[in-house]
Parts: structure tokens; C-alpha cells; sequence
């Protein structure tokens, strides 16, 4: 050793990884039990309880907050945090801020846990919390962020590790990507809207969503695959030349593909494009970076037969391999047509959820908490029953949701010699998958099951460890460069993480800027038609209602430019319609039909007792009830508030109309009542909720859609 | 079509930045080898003997 480099001795701050690996457990569990209600809801709609609070609308955001931020999200933290320590040699940053950030994201789940189950929510996928939480995630975030970096500026390691670049970039792109899409007007503490309407907040959501997938569930992992599958067989990664180009340039290309969650719909050709371009070309470094892994276990492939941990590790990489190429596949737009929609996009999203993310998180569970709690793992077999339910369960729960899928989508675009539907009622495409859903349900159980199978094994494993709350020393070399070239060595070094940060916010930006700053600019982009009016406070409130129930989950409002879509549903949707949309609720699954045309279809007393019994004028509807819509009341009072914030975000309300907002509600409420009298709706329901929902689903796509 | 004008600009500049960039990194030192970094990560630190830590971190 050089005599000149002074030894320091340090300790890993593993107390924090061990608070993140327990919090990883307890919230997967919560998070998979919530999905497999959500699946008997699907199988059987009575599963819904008639409770406001579980019914699907509101509860499937909380299964996809809980998996995606709670699960993912803490067991990446725990990941980070312990593999860059050991990677940087030296120990994180700050005690105290690690412990910040820990509380800190447990309180926001527990928000969430708490809010998305009242209908609190913005609306926007993946991105349902409110403001305030919203800005408590922005804290934290940063939290974490100066923790992080002030971990990688201390480092006793002059080469920055592959794994480090993928946390930088994934830390610093999901700050970016959180705050643009969040940024919004707040009403009051429980509601906002969202700055951009329409089309704009389709764009910025959907670019924020994908990314979601991209830089919370994928590359934070990917740079934990890179650390913690060496590490398991004790092999170095196959090539770091090779994983270092995947890097660069999947951060580069993932950033451009948002578009593609909205091909066929109302957003410019040209973006959809890019969109579907940049997807296919993903699917080279996504697959550069899959093999990279796999062929680390080169000639230790026997091992894989023994060891629990790569087992879980090759499941994932396969699984990582297969749907980063049905995604690719799926943004073709002749397949993405069949596609959207439907079951088929759940099936895919579950490979990667399940298939990457949950076997990647229980190999890394079983390599972290022995070596954590210095013990041995309490049962081995335990941990290979668990990893063949999962399998087992995850196959029924993509296969079943692949047919079921591709079914419904060939259903719903069949047309016959006479260019005519073939089948007309939505409700046959339902009744011909419901047996897919059942078999999702199994699936969905055993994956559940198995889960609760690693909570028991790593808990017992915790339990028997032995009490050593010691921390062990290590030592390494302090960082020469402080040595050598005094002045600018130090300082190189400073500039070169910062280089990387930069970097990667420049990869993001690129993408940013260009799909969608110009339609943020731009006033000529969309053409406004003299024809779409703002909505009517009463409507306001109907949509709000909407947006309260989460109704967008199973509902899309997009008419495509597609033969079979037109005839099923009426006229294409056009840009122009949405523009005082805040938020958009196009949606993305059609477990029920389109809504885009829905106004005017059926008279109002259709609507008021579909709400409340959708059986009764929709045999074999797997619709909830909506109860509660009939007892609770329209809150009048806040409407002149809520016109006069979309007002402010742009929508034309005169002064008049803004003051006037309670006045006019009540008084459409009233007529529409009124109008239902002779079907036995009493007056005195004028006050309900109902009524100004049926006052908005009467309303939506009317404008354009009315001139036939 | 106008919207080429902010775009082209926009992707001409970060391009070059990207280049620059990597250029600066790998003068820096950082890609020379690239064959050690993935075995190094194999190697834990050497633990201390908590019992006679004084004995250690001198050379």
C-alpha cells in the first residue's frame, strides 16, 4: 500500500437498509391483497361490498400507488442504500436525513392509503395524490437526493460503479418527472386541478406515467441487477463495457416513448409517431442489458438449480427480457390497436410488475436480510415453494389476461360483410372473458400467497437472528486525489458527478422539450371550436364526481379513428373537444364501454337507475353500485370557488357565471329532476349527487358529436 | 411546422453538450478501464476486528 494514502476506518449504516427491507415486506403484502380484491371485484362484482370506500374505482389507484411507491419504492431505497455504500465505501451521508426520508415515505403511504380510498384524487394514473401530498413526495424526494449525492461527493471510490449512474439518473429524472406533472391549482386542501387541459395533460401524464414505469420500476432496479446479481454468484457482470452503453443509451431513448400510451387517439400524429419509433428502438438496449445479466451466470448455471436467490434473479431477467419486448410490440400502432384497452396491456404490465419486479425484490430480500441480521435464511425450501407459487400464479395471471385480451379487442373490432358490428352489445365481449378473470383471480392468489410465504420465511429469519446491533468497521484508502494534483484532482472529481447528474437531466430534457413544451407554447396547436363550451358549475360538479370515483379506471373517453370504433360508439374524437378538460380522463383500460359519445345516448333516467342498479337496465353488467351518490349532496358552495380556479387555469367563465355558479346549479339540477318525474324520481333527489353526475355524463361529447 | 425551429435547436445543442460531456469523462479517466470496476465490486472492504481496533488502520 502507498505510504502516503491515509487508511480511514468507516462503518456501514445498515439500521436504515433493515427499516427500508421490513417496510419492502409489510407494504408488498398490503399492496398484492388489495390487487387480489380488485380481482374478485373484476370476477364478481359483488365483491364490492356496495362500500364507497372499496369499490374499484377508488381502491384500484391504491393497489397500483401501493405496489409501484410503497413495494418498489422501498425496496429500491433499501437496495440503494446498501449497495451504494458498499460500491462508494463510505458510509450514506447523513443519519439523520436517511431516517428523514424513511419516516417521510411512510407517512406518505399512509396518506395515500388513507385518501385514495375517500376519492381524493387528481385523476391522473399513477399519479393520483393530492397537492399536498404531492408536495410532501417533493420534499422527501430532495431529502433522499442530498442524502444520495452527499453519499457519492464522500466516496473513497474514484470510479463511479455502473450501478450508480442508473440511481443517478433515475433519482434526478423522477424528481423532474413528479413536478412537472403535478404542478396544479388548488381548490381547497382535499382538491385541485391540474394546470394543462386536454390534449396538454394527456401528454404531459402519459410522459410522466411511462416514465414512472421507466425510471421508478426499471432503471433504479436495473442498477441494483447490476450489483446484486454479480454479488449473489460472485462473478463479475459479463461486460461492463456492454453495461455501460446500456445505460447511456436507454436513459436516452426511454425519455421519448411516452406517446405511445396514446396512439389512435387525439394527439398529433407526429408525437404518436415518435412515440412508436422510440419504443421499438428500446427494445435493443432493454435486451443489451438483459443478456448482460444472464450471461453473468455463465458456467455457474447449475447453481440456479439449487439457490433460491438466482432463481429469483434469472425469473426476473427473463421476465425483464420478454416484456421489453411485448412493450416494444404493443407501440406498434396496427398492434396497439387490437391491444389498447384491453386485458392484454394489464397481462403485460403484470409480467413486468410480477415477473421483474417482485422476483427481483424477493432475490434481493434474500440476499440482503441474512447478511443484514448476520444470520442464515430460516428455511431454504421455504423460499423455493414460494418462487414456484409465484411462477405458478404469475403464468395463469399473464396468460389469462393475454386471452382474455386479445379476445375482447377482436370482438369489439369484428365487423361483418355488411359493415356491420358483429357484436353490437358491449356486454357479450364481458360475459365471454369473465372465465379469464376467475383464472386471474387464481393467479393473482397464488402470487399473493406466495408473497406472504417470504414475509413468514424473512420474518422467522429476522426473529431467530441473533441480537448484535454492532456495527462492524471497515477501512479503506482515502481518496488519493486529495494527494495528488492538489487543486485540480479534488475538484475533477467534484465535476464529474456533477457531470453525470447533469447528463442525465440533459437525456430527460431533450425528450421533455421536445414532445411537449411545444404544445404547452403554442395557442394555434389546438384549434378552439366555437362549438365546445366550458361546462355548467352543475357539470363541473357531475365531472368532478367523475374523477371522485375513479370512474376513468374502467371507462376511456376516446373515440378512435377506426371503423368499429365509430360504429360502436359515434363520431372520432377531435383535439378541440377537450381543451377545457382539467383533468383529461381519456383513460386507458375499457373494462365497461367508451364514454366519449355517452351524451345524449340514453335519456336521464336510464343513467339514474344505471347508477344505481346497473343490473336492471344492463343484464349481466359487472358494474358496481353507486349508492351513495343518492344520499350524499351536491356541495353548491363550492362551486363559485372551483369556476373561478378554472377560470384562472383558462376555461372562459364570465364574472357573472362564476358568482352565479351555486344558482345555476341548482336550478339545472332542478329541471333535470324535473324531467324525470314520470319515470318516479322524486323532487326532492334534485340535491343529490346523482343528478349532477347524470348532469355531466349527459353532457360529454355533445359538442362536437351532436352534428351527426 | 414551426415548431421545427424550437426543436432543432434544442436537439442540436443537447447533442453537442452529450458529446462534450462524454468526451470530458473519459479524459477524466473514467472509461480506461473497464475490465477491474466489475471485479472490484466482488471484493468486501476489510473488516476490523472490533476487539483490537487499535491495532489496525496503520500502516
Amino acid at each position: 500500500m502507498n505510504s502516503q494514502q491515509k487508511v480511514e476506518s468507516f462503518s456501514y449504516d445498515d439500521a436504515i437498509v433493515k427499516k427500508f427491507s421490513i417496510a419492502t415486506i409489510i407494504w408488498g403484502a398490503v399492496g398484492m391483497l388489495v390487487g387480489v380484491l380488485l380481482a374478485a371485484q373484476l370476477a364478481d362484482w359483488r365483491v364490492n361490498l356496495g362500500l364507497e370506500w372499496i369499490t374499484f374505482g377508488r381502491l384500484r389507484p391504491l393497489h397500483t400507488n401501493a405496489i409501484i411507491f410503497a413495494f418498489v419504492g422501498n425496496s429500491i431505497f433499501a437496495g440503494i442504500y446498501h449497495s451504494s455504500q458498499r460500491l462508494l465505501k463510505t458510509r450514506l451521508f447523513n443519519d439523520t436525513l436517511s431516517n428523514i426520508h424513511f419516516w417521510g415515505w411512510q407517512l406518505i403511504i399512509v396518506l395515500a392509503a388513507i385518501t385514495l380510498p375517500m376519492g381524493v384524487t387528481t385523476g391522473k394514473e399513477y399519479a393520483e395524490l393530492e397537492w399536498p401530498i404531492d408536495l410532501l413526495i417533493t420534499l422527501v424526494w430532495v431529502v433522499f437526493a442530498v442524502n444520495f449525492f452527499g453519499t457519492l461527493y464522500k466516496r473513497r471510490e474514484k470510479h463511479i460503479y455502473v450501478s450508480i449512474w442508473f440511481y443517478i439518473a433515475s433519482i434526478v429524472t423522477v424528481a423532474l418527472l413528479h413536478i412537472v406533472n403535478s404542478i396544479s391549482f388548488p381548490v381547497d386542501l382535499m382538491k385541485s386541478y391540474p394546470i394543462y387541459a386536454g390534449v396538454q395533460d394527456a401528454m404531459v401524464q402519459w410522459w410522466y406515467g411511462h416514465n414512472a414505469v421507466a425510471f421508478f420500476l426499471t432503471t433504479p432496479v436495473l442498477g441494483l441487477m447490476y450489483y446484486y446479481v454479480p454479488k449473489a454468484i460472485n462473478r463479475p457482470v459479463y461486460s461492463y463495457r456492454l453495461s455501460i452503453v446500456h445505460f447511456w443509451s436507454l436513459i436516452f431513448i426511454y425519455i421519448w416513448a411516452g406517446p405511445h400510451h396514446l396512439l389512435y387517439t387525439a394527439l398529433p400524429e407526429w408525437a404518436q409517431t415518435l412515440g412508436m419509433v422510440f419504443s421499438v428502438m428500446l427494445w435493443a438496449p432493454s435486451w443489451g442489458g438483459m443478456i448482460n445479466g444472464l450471461l453473468t451466470l455463465r458456467g455457474a448455471w447449475d447453481r440456479v438449480r439449487k439457490e433460491a436467490i438466482l432463481k429469483y434473479f434469472v425469473t426476473a431477467l427473463t421476465f425483464y427480457g420478454m416484456s421489453t419486448f411485448e412493450g416494444p410490440l404493443l407501440s406498434i400502432k396496427s398492434v396497439n390497436s387490437l391491444g389498447h384497452y384491453t386485458d392484454w396491456i394489464i397481462g403485460h404490465v403484470h409480467s413486468g410488475g410480477i415477473g421483474w419486479n417482485y422476483m427481483f425484490a424477493a432475490g434481493m430480500l434474500y440476499y440482503l436480510v441474512p447478511r443484514l441480521w448476520k444470520t442464515k435464511v430460516f428455511s431454504e425450501k421455504l423460499a423455493s415453494t414460494q418462487f414456484w407459487t409465484a411462477t405458478l400464479g404469475l403464468l395463469l395471471y399473464y396468460l389469462s389476461m393475454t386471452v382474455a385480451g386479445i379476445t375482447q379487442g377482436l370482438m369489439w373490432r369484428a365487423v361483418d360483410d355488411n359493415g356491420k358490428l358483429v357484436y353490437t352489445d358491449f356486454m357479450e365481449t364481458v360475459d365471454k372473458i369473465i372465465p379469464m378473470y376467475w383464472i386471474r383471480l387464481i393467479g393473482g392468489s397464488l402470487v399473493f400467497i406466495s408473497f406472504l410465504i417470504m414475509l413468514y420465511n424473512l420474518f422467522t429469519t429476522i426473529k431467530k437472528a441473533p441480537k448484535d446491533e454492532k456495527e462492524d468497521i471497515y477501512e479503506a484508502p482515502a481518496l488519493k486525489a486529495d494527494k495528488e494534483n492538489t487543486d485540480t484532482g479534488h475538484r475533477k472529481l467534484e465535476g464529474l458527478t456533477a457531470i453525470f447528474t447533469v447528463l442525465s437531466a440533459v437525456a430527460v430534457l431533450v425528450g421533455t422539450i421536445i414532445e411537449f413544451i411545444p404544445s404547452v407554447l403554442s395557442r394555434d396547436f389546438i384549434e378552439v371550436s366555437e362549438k365546445v363550451k366550458p361546462y355548467t358549475a352543475l357539470e363541473v360538479a357531475g365531472r368532478d364526481i367523475y374523477v371522485r370515483e375513479g370512474c376513468y379506471n374502467c371507462h376511456s373517453q376516446m373515440v378512435r379513428p377506426m371503423a368499429s370504433e365509430v360504429l360502436r360508439y359515434g363520431k372520432v374524437s377531435e383535439p378541440t373537444e377537450f381543451i377545457y378538460d382539467h383533468p383529461f380522463q381519456w383513460g386507458s383500460k375499457r373494462t365497461g364501454p367508451d364514454l366519449a359519445r355517452v351524451g345524449g345516448k340514453y335519456p336521464d333516467s336510464w343513467h339514474y337507475f344505471h347508477m344505481l342498479d346497473p343490473r336492471k337496465v344492463t343484464p349481466g353488467s359487472i358494474m358496481p353500485e353507486y349508492s351513495w351518490l343518492y344520499k350524499e349532496k351536491t356541495d353548491y358552495g363550492v362551486l363559485s370557488k372551483k369556476l373561478g380556479v378554472l377560470a384562472a387555469l383558462g376555461v372562459p367563465y364570465t364574472e357573472d357565471e362564476i358568482n352565479q355558479a351555486a344558482n345555476s346549479a341548482r336550478e339545472q339540477a332542478k329541471k333535470i329532476t324535473e324531467g324525470m318525474a314520470s319515470s318516479g324520481v322524486e323532487a326532492k333527489m334534485a340535491n343529490k349527487q346523482i343528478i349532477a353526475l347524470i348532469a355531466y355524463l349527459q353532457r360529454i361529447g355533445t359538442d362536437i358529436g351532436g352534428d351527426k | 411546422m414551426e415548431v421545427l425551429f424550437v426543436i432543432l435547436p434544442f436537439a442540436l445543442l443537447i447533442s453537442i453538450i452529450f458529446v462534450l460531456s462524454f468526451v470530458m469523462s473519459v479524459r477524466d479517466g473514467q472509461y480506461d478501464d473497464l475490465e477491474t470496476p466489475a471485479y472490484r465490486i466482488l471484493l468486501d472492504e476489510k473488516k476490523q476486528n472490533n476487539n483490537n481496533k487499535q491495532k489496525n488502520g496503520e500502516v
